[in-house]
């Protein structure tokens, strides 16, 4: 498979939110806005990148059996290091995301990337594999949240779209998340479908 | 420490901010074990169990460990760590001590490590109980209680899912929603209903 692959397998084909079913938790918390949405997004990618590269270079070195906790230190240093950049420089969003930023630690998402591929194969197709994962997952997070913003709050990224729409409260609840995103995942199923 | 403030919190993490339905902790196992009753209550109460041990242990970590040294930023290295050495021990416990138990639970206890209820509830008894770094008083009795009652409301949504999902194992469903997608329109009127609770709320 060509390296470019690696990179665009991420976006739609392996889509870790809508075709791999990963890393749900934090999909749906944060994506009451697509702001909190692309936030998010970057710190998972971050995360992922940095830690498919840490572990496809120590690949060779970690034994067996305690692979699993070393990789989970590994993905809680990057964890660390963005939880402490967003306090720095972005501290609206750090508190609009809340507990959800040390929980990226716990998405399958990153944890599974790490011992599906990035232990198997070398730096560069790690780090695109981390780049392609990342960028869906955003896309993925940004998708729900432009949904779920504008029906809940009749905005996207803070304009209002649409002049005397009112609002659907219950989108901007916990129960329009899921609501949306298991509607989206069964659009997703019926195109595939019709495509076979 | 007083009755009506463990009344609130247990009213408010089981049905106010219930750890599946309104706060998304836990979603994956909760959408991937719950197609039957019997593992989904093995799963439940393998999770209460070592979230309430966790609260207590990570309580310690923090108070005792972090806080001194001034080291507050490690907490997520730390609680991870701290969680999944624990659910290792509680492993290789069972498997010696009660072989039945080991079947009952054994597969789903690895997968605890990372559930995201678990650590979680460490980082939000972190945040609540603790102002500026400083244990509010009988914080460590709440942090506990805290836990077993995030455990109960896990259990109570992980039941009511898997009844309705065994019944909807029988009916004709569009083949585009079967399984992931039906799951989720469950569960979102399932949360739709939990949040007529918030009224609890003053």
């Amino acid at each position: 498979m060509g390296l470019i692959k690696e990179f665009t397998k991420g976006l739609i084909r392996e889509n870790p939110t809508f075709v791999l079913v990963l890393g749900l938790c934090p999909t749906l918390a944060v994506s009451v806005s697509v702001t909190n949405g692309i936030g998010m997004g970057i710190a998972a990618t971050f995360v992922l990148i940095g830690s498919s590269l840490i572990v496809s270079l120590v690949r060779d070195f970690i034994p067996d059996k305690i692979r699993i906790p070393c990789y989970i230190v590994i993905i809680a240093t990057f964890v660390t290091i963005a939880e402490l950049c967003m306090k720095a420089f972005s501290p609206a969003l750090d508190r609009a995301l809340g507990i959800y930023v040390p929980l990226i630690v716990v998405n399958c998402i990153v944890l599974g990337r790490a011992e599906a591929y990035a232990c198997k194969n070398n730096l560069a197709r790690s780090f695109l594999d981390g780049l392609g994962m990342g960028v869906g997952f955003t896309l993925a997070l940004v998708l729900i949240s432009a949904i779920r913003e504008f029906l809940g709050a009749g905005q996207i990224l803070g304009h209002t779209l649409i002049k005397g729409f009112e609002p659907i409260f219950v989108f901007g609840m916990p129960s329009g998340a899921l609501l949306v995103i298991g509607l989206l995942l069964g659009l997703f199923n019926f195109l595939k479908d019709r495509k076979a | 420490m007083s009755l009506q403030e463990l009344l609130t919190i247990f009213i408010s993490a089981v049905f106010i901010y219930n750890v599946i339905l309104s706060r998304f902790l836990g979603l994956c196992s909760f959408i991937a074990i719950s197609k039957e009753t019997k593992p989904a209550l093995a799963m439940s109460s393998a999770v209460m169990f070592v979230i309430v041990m966790s609260s207590a242990i990570t309580w310690f970590v923090y108070r005792f460990l972090l806080v001194p040294f001034n080291l507050t930023y490690l907490r997520t290295i730390s609680f991870i760590l701290v969680i999944a050495a624990f659910v290792q021990l509680v492993e290789m416990i069972i498997r010696k001590v009660s072989p039945y138990l080991y079947r009952a639970f054994g597969i789903y206890l690895p997968l605890i490590t990372v559930n995201c209820a678990v650590l979680g509830v460490a980082v939000l008894n972190i945040d609540m109980f603790f102002l500026k770094n400083k244990a509010v008083a009988a914080s460590f009795y709440y942090s506990v209680f805290q836990g077993l009652c995030v455990g109960l409301g896990y259990t109570l949504a992980m039941l009511l899912m898997s009844g309705i999902r065994e019944r909807l194992e029988l009916c004709n469903v569009p083949k585009a929603f079967k399984d992931f997608p039906l799951a989720f329109v469950i569960a979102a009127i399932l949360s739709l209903s939990f949040m007529g609770f918030s009224g609890f709320k003053s």
